[in-house]
């Protein structure tokens, strides 16, 4: 029998670690050449950020109270931050049915049947989301600076905005992946990644005063991790911002966004690898 | 010493389905197994379990000689997988497939590609190689799916129904492949509805019904099993039944059964051609004008019939497919 097992050409690969950086760049580069021939995913996944910084800004612009403020380009440059981080949470969806789809398809059994690290699928795939959520932001920041949208920091701190919102969206499509991997159909997944997305966004300081909600959903809205990204992105930015509620994030709005961040991903990813290794199409 | 694909006592079930009850599997290396069954019979689950994909309850099983619930990434290694549920990505060009597929199996960049161009050449897939998978025939998709599996030259298939939905020319070459394949040393776990394959293909069959083997042994050893040869009349007038029926009793082993509305007789016999002859001088003696009359020999169709109750296809009826006696020989495309 060992005859057998001989014939097969491997390389050893280079160690645990260097097993599953290969073969998640492996398969994220499969992603990335999905996505570039599927571009029509991509410019959806464009207009409809864009359709929201114009839609908020003429529609709710101006009849909004920010920090006693109601001038409309107030409310635009408190608004950018909140639209931002929705944008990053919404690859969510796209990382979900990306994932469902591979199941539907009798990809993921192929995979499994593969020599290649556990977590590398789920990995490769959240990667290039973050390339796709990455060029996203940048449109939209391009679209945002035309509307009237300015920063008022350091280059250091607004790029660190930027980090921060990636971050965010990296561990969102841990739980798009999760998702994706328990629904039946690609449909499902897209729906079933944004439809608790809305209560999570607006729910939060993104396109309102928190502080003018009723006391429980203020509560709700400060201790909610995406309210921290978006606060840490207005400090950073230097917009104007609510002034923020005696809560633990709000006060510490980075480190309360990073550990969000840290503690999605350990938690979803941990999780999505444990669903990823029983899957059944 | 175990084959090179070796089960014990496979245990499956799927809330209150026993999807596999007690299978034992034994592959002798370099030999092509066929395991035969309707739908949801179990074959899949077999497969999956053999595969690593889906954790059995109980049972054993080795594969390459490798322990498949102990060490599954090393049988891993050892394995190649196609079929049904196996896949290929329609957006990624045959070459970028293959590349990928070959890099996951931890071959290094260069050596995966140079393998990629080996599989597009013999696969006959070179003039489409840099097109992307969805613009392929369903016939391409499936070598394209085939040579994936082959990337490193496992000592070990499996292949999940490799031809259903196949058109019969495509069947045919696909048939090509596998036989190349088998007589250079791969031992081959085949699944497949189509008896006429498992005749074709396999050394060794195995029929499975409820998640059990119901029987196995050498397509030869089944048809045995089934019992002889029939003499099978079809009568031009109608009046004419009745005295045919009359002269096959006479020659017959057994009961004569009569189609009214196909004119058709038959009866079980023993004696082959001689005997033939003897039922047509007989019944041209009688004036009986005959459309058609001929011995034939069990089919593994009738071998499942007779093990099972049930024709092997009978339950594509709920797909629309109309249940034949000869239904298997009949090429039925589009039931997936």
């Amino acid at each position: 029998m060992s005859a057998v097992t001989d014939a097969v050409p491997t390389v050893a690969p280079g160690g645990f670690l260097g097993q599953s950086v290969r073969d998640s760049l492996v398969v994220a580069k499969r992603n990335l050449i999905r996505m570039s021939r599927i571009p029509e995913m991509v410019i959806f996944g464009l207009i409809q950020p864009i359709m929201f910084v114009v839609l908020f800004s003429y529609v709710f612009g101006g009849s909004m109270n920010i920090g006693g403020s109601t001038e409309s380009s107030t409310y635009r440059e408190f608004l950018m931050a909140g639209i931002f981080a929705q944008t990053v949470t919404f690859a969510t969806a796209g990382a979900g049915a990306g994932i469902a789809d591979d199941m539907h398809k009798g990809l993921i059994d192929r995979f499994r049947s593969l020599p290649m690290a556990r977590g590398a699928v789920l990995t490769g795939r959240t990667l290039a989301d973050l390339v796709q959520t990455a060029l996203t932001l940048l449109v939209l920041a391009v679209v945002a600076l035309l509307v009237g949208w300015r920063t008022h920091t350091s280059v250091g701190e607004v790029l660190g905005a930027f980090g921060l919102l990636l971050l965010a969206g990296y561990a969102f499509t841990w739980i798009g992946a999760l998702i994706g991997l328990s629904v039946r159909t690609p449909e499902a997944a897209t729906s079933g990644g944004l439809i608790w997305l809305f209560p999570v966004t607006f729910v939060s300081n993104a396109f309102v005063d928190s502080s003018r909600m009723t006391p429980w959903l203020q509560h709700v809205a400060d201790w909610n991790p995406f309210s921290a990204t978006v606060q840490a992105c207005r400090e950073l930015f230097g917009n104007p911002g609510v002034s923020p509620s005696d809560a633990w994030p709000m006060q510490h709005p980075v480190w309360a966004s990073l550990i969000y961040s840290v503690l999605i991903i350990v938690i979803f990813r941990t999780l999505a690898v444990r669903k990823y290794r029983s899957a059944t199409a | 010493m175990p084959g090179a694909i070796y089960a014990e006592g496979l245990v499956k079930t799927f809330g209150d389905v026993r999807a596999l009850d007690g299978v034992d599997l034994d592959v002798p290396e370099g030999t092509v197994l066929g395991l035969l069954g309707p739908n949801g019979a179990g074959k899949t689950t077999a497969v999956r379990c053999l595969t690593t994909l889906l954790r059995p309850d109980r049972g054993k099983a080795i594969v390459a000689g490798v322990d498949v619930l102990k060490h599954p990434n090393e049988v891993r290694r050892s394995i190649g997988l196609s079929g049904q549920f196996a896949a290929v990505d329609e957006y990624l060009t045959g070459r970028e497939n293959l590349h990928m597929v070959g890099q996951l199996y931890q071959m290094r960049a260069k050596q995966a590609k140079v393998r990629a161009v080996e599989l597009l050449e013999q696969f006959n897939l070179t003039d489409a190689a840099d097109r992307p998978a969805k613009t392929y025939s369903g016939g391409m998709r499936r070598r394209l799916d085939l040579a994936a599996a082959l990337v490193v030259s496992p000592p070990v298939m499996f292949m999940d129904e490799p031809t259903t939905g196949l058109d019969p020319r495509n069947r045919q070459q696909l048939w090509e492949v596998i036989k190349q394949l088998v007589s250079g040393g791969t031992t081959l776990l085949l699944t497949t509805q189509y008896l006429e394959e498992a005749d074709h293909l396999a050394h060794d069959i195995c029929v499975i019904d409820h998640g059990k083997v119901i029987a196995r042994g050498t397509s030869d050893q089944l048809k045995a099993r089934t019992g002889g040869e029939r003499v099978e009349v079809v009568v031009h007038e109608r009046e004419h039944i009745e005295t045919a029926s009359e002269v096959l009793r006479g020659f017959g082993k057994g009961e004569t059964t009569v189609e009214q509305h196909t004119r058709k007789l038959t009866v079980p016999v023993t004696g082959g051609a001689k005997l033939l002859a003897e039922v047509i001088r007989e019944l041209d003696t009688r004036g009986i004008e005959i459309d058609d009359i001929g011995l034939r020999r069990p089919t593994l169709d009738d071998v499942f019939l007779s093990l099972t109750g049930h024709h092997a296809e009978a339950e594509d009826e709920a797909n629309g497919v109309v249940e034949d006696a000869k239904g298997p020989k009949r090429k039925k495309e589009d039931t997936k």
